[in-house]
């Protein structure tokens, strides 16, 4: 039965595989990644060996713990579970659980981050291998640390499950989880600097943590290798004893989740809130516009390109705090400007086949692009120009302030009359409704790049005006290059913009069918 | 898929009765190697409650997207009410209101959202529109849950705001693809009770469906479609001829009648 469900796993993953050659090029790249990471760290933890015992057993500690820590946050964090082997789609083939256990948990190790897992586990062997004991220690420990880890996962999948189930929490999750993935350079920057600070106190930790469930089961080759059997014994036990306690969790979870199916049901509310649909003009623009601002805020996909932008100039505050000049901090409306404008580009793409309803009822193309376009300039006019005066305020260089707003709103409006064009006539692969927005649906990734390449290698000719005034007013520091540009951005860019909602309307009225079609295959 | 070829209604020069509601003349439509629909050619008389039944992969759906301007045919025209579908969309998409089958909705809109959506998209006036979207949803029994996203909701309460979403501008022709679908019991018979009424007044629906005795017992009019061509057009009982619609079904497409076999399935 524990081979058939191996066997399965792999044969949905070989599979998958087939349905489409780009999934198996996005796999390999995954691969790849694993690999470089994986061989640098088997390669870190042979010439441990060499190293200091202590040394060597505070690195293996600290690594141990973290992994396994990992194992139990990332799948909640991400809503990113393998669940190809979903054990309540198991329910109803009666697999007697100890068999089913052992399948599930064995299964999780195919998959590049199980792999990858066994093999830098695998890779202390080498570095314990003073002797034969604590080589075999090290094995064991290995050995017992990766299932645990597996375990660890499904125990926090499963005991979660009911709660991701929830579209609530789904959605939440994915945005609040979109912070630290942003903010992963300081965050990165300053825990090292912690740790470089407080070297002294690690091997400290690496010792109280080798006493607790999570670092236990990775000490147990360097404390053979020590000399200190005894202690290795007692944390052996430690280990297998988290190992069965997370075992015995798992399989209580499960006996409840197989006969209580995550119910996702919500409360029913009645009318009477039409929110922003009520409150915009009755036009079909009007609407369009209504409609696209709500998805802003509930779609999970639009919300967190939203968080995004409130975090640039943290980054760049950051960065200059670092080399104490904030000159970057200029890129923030631009940045900011570009992102937002940009992220319509991908907006029939996002409807999906919920599109049909823009065609279906006979929308014309130009009230389509005109509403979406003005959803975004809703909520980036006022980020772009908070940016640009906020840089200024923050600098001093007042001399800046023309020149940046021409130049930024330049990017807006121009942005948002190419991405106008652009999703009216291309579809690029994004994650479908509903899904993680971390999620790549496999798709036409080919087409995806040219559409993203040849888009921005146009937008940057389109707004070459601009960028040749704001550089002239940077070289030679004349602030009539500012005030031009500030023209130029305003006039210019709104004629852009005008051009792009007419061009990209005719577009659509005479290929709606054909981009229905193109989403229909993207589905 | 050389050339479409006439299907058995195709008598568009000397037709000379009232302007139907939905004309289609040799439609055709390739899927890469495979097509879908070879040369289907039918009239729909203003005023009829019509059926479309197939089996699976006959093209029905296929069909009625080319029908409603939602997907662009390689042969052939459809002409709704006069205005041909294609060459004035716009104008041809007012007279309908389309059920598509398999496509998502906005559903990140609460129901009553997504219904005033659909009206506002349509350019209609703001009051009429919040009358019309609580008549319906109260129709539709789906008052209670008005307030709730459609992403939460049940297939069959997603069926019926997409329902009341075509309904809205009140179209002179109501193209349904496969309306009924985990509808439940109450709810069809609510349905029902809505579309006959329509028909009465004059309107015309056109429905897309598998269940024979459903389509006997609603419709005055069915095309059967297998394989990308039309078998047989008509009112219901030329069609049938005195057997029940399900029997005269699976002799047209020709469907394997054979219950031997699978014996064992009664050894417990």
């Amino acid at each position: 039965m524990v081979g058939h469900l191996l066997r399965l796993k792999l044969t949905l993953l070989r599979n998958g595989l087939r349905r489409s050659p780009w999934q198996l090029v996005g796999m390999a790249f995954g691969g790849l990644y694993a690999l470089g990471l994986v061989g640098a760290l088997v390669v870190a933890l042979v010439l441990l060996r060499r190293a200091d015992p202590e040394l060597a057993q505070t690195v293996v500690v600290l690594g141990g713990s973290a992994a396994l820590l990992g194992w139990g946050i990332v799948p909640v964090a991400a809503s990113a579970v393998d669940m190809t082997l979903d054990p309540s789609r198991f329910t109803t083939s009666a697999i007697p659980m100890r068999q089913l256990l052992t399948g599930l948990a064995l299964g999780g190790l195919i998959g590049i981050p199980g792999i990858a897992t066994a093999l830098v586990a695998l890779a202390t062997v080498w570095t314990w291998a003073r002797g034969p004991l604590p080589a075999v220690a090290a094995l064991v420990g290995a050995a017992v640390g990766v299932l645990s880890c597996i375990v660890l996962s499904r125990v926090v999948t499963t005991a979660t499950a009911s709660l991701a189930a929830s579209r609530r929490f789904k959605d939440a999750s994915a945005i609040v989880f979109m912070v630290p993935l942003v903010l992963m350079g300081p965050i990165v920057a300053g825990v090292g600097r912690g740790v470089s600070a407080s070297t002294g106190f690690l091997p400290e930790l690496a010792g109280t943590l080798s006493w607790t469930p999570l670092g236990a089961v990775w000490s147990l080759g360097g404390d053979v290798a020590a000399g200190r059997p005894v202690e290795a014994a007692v944390k052996l036990l430690v280990a297998l004893a988290t190992l069965a306690g997370l075992a015995w969790c798992w399989k209580l979870l499960l006996e409840r989740a197989l006969v209580n199916p995550p119910y996702a049901g919500s409360g029913s509310r009645k009318g009477g809130k039409l929110g922003l649909l009520g409150l915009m003009p009755a036009t079909p623009a009007g609407a369009v516009t209504a409609r696209a601002l709500i998805y802003w805020l509930r779609d999970p996909r639009y919300a967190g390109s939203l968080v995004v932008v409130p975090l640039l100039p943290i980054l760049l505050v950051f960065q200059g705090s670092r080399t104490g000049d904030y000159g970057t901090l200029a890129f923030a409306a631009p940045l900011a400007a570009f992102l937002l404008a940009w992220s319509i580009s991908a907006d029939v793409s996002y409807d999906n086949t919920a599109f049909a309803l823009h065609l279906a009822t006979g929308v014309k193309g130009a009230d389509d692009r005109l509403g979406r376009a003005l959803a975004c300039l809703a909520f980036a006019l006022p980020v772009v120009l908070i940016f640009a005066v906020g840089q200024c305020f923050f600098t001093g260089s007042w001399d800046a302030l023309p020149g940046q707003l021409g130049l930024s709103l330049g990017i807006l409006f121009t942005g948002l009359g190419l991405s106008s064009v652009v999703s009216a006539r291309y579809t690029v692969t994004v994650p479908l409704p509903g899904d993680s927005p971390f999620k790549k649906p496999p798709g036409n990734v080919g087409q995806t790049m040219a559409v993203q390449f040849a888009g921005m290698g146009i937008l940057g000719l389109l707004l070459l005006p601009e960028i040749v005034l704001r550089i002239a007013q940077l070289v030679t520091g004349n602030v009539l290059f500012g005030w031009a540009n500030l023209a130029v951005g305003l006039f210019l860019g709104l004629g852009l913009f005008v051009a792009g909602v007419r061009l990209g309307g005719k577009w659509l009225d005479a290929r709606g069918p054909e981009l229905l079609a193109q989403l229909t295959i993207n589905r | 898929m050389t050339a479409p070829h006439p299907g058995p209604h195709s008598d568009p020069v000397g037709h000379t009765g009232p302007v139907p509601a939905l004309s289609i003349r040799g439609l055709a439509k390739r899927f890469g190697g495979k097509i879908a629909v070879d040369g289907i050619s039918l009239d729909v008389p203003a005023g009829s409650f019509f059926g479309i039944v197939g089996p699976n992969g006959a093209g029905k759906t296929t069909t009625l997207s080319m029908a409603t301007g939602l997907l662009r045919p390689d042969f052939g025209t459809a002409v709704v009410h006069g205005v041909d579908v294609w060459a004035r969309p716009l104008e041809a998409k007012k007279l309908m209101g389309i059920l598509p089958d398999g496509v998502r909705l906005f559903d990140r809109l609460t129901g009553e959202q997504l219904v005033t959506y659909s009206g506002l998209l349509r350019g209609m006036d703001k009051d009429v529109v919040a009358v019309r979207v609580g008549e319906l949803l109260e129709a539709l029994d789906l008052a209670p849950d008005a307030g709730n996203l459609v992403v939460d909701y049940s297939a069959g309460m997603t069926k019926k705001i997409a329902l009341a979403s075509a309904l809205i501008h009140a179209p002179r022709l109501l193209v349904l693809d496969e309306p009924f679908e985990s509808v439940d019991p109450v709810s069809a018979s609510n349905i029902r009770g809505i579309l006959d009424r329509y028909v009465g007044s004059g309107g015309t629906v056109i429905v897309s469906s598998h269940v024979m005795d459903l389509v006997q017992r609603m419709c005055d009019h069915v095309a059967v479609v297998a394989a990308g061509r039309l078998l047989a057009a008509g009112t219901v009982d030329e069609v049938r001829g005195g057997e029940s619609l399900e029997d005269r079904f699976v002799q047209l497409v020709g469907g394997r009648n054979h219950t031997e076999g699978l014996e064992w399935l009664g050894t417990f």
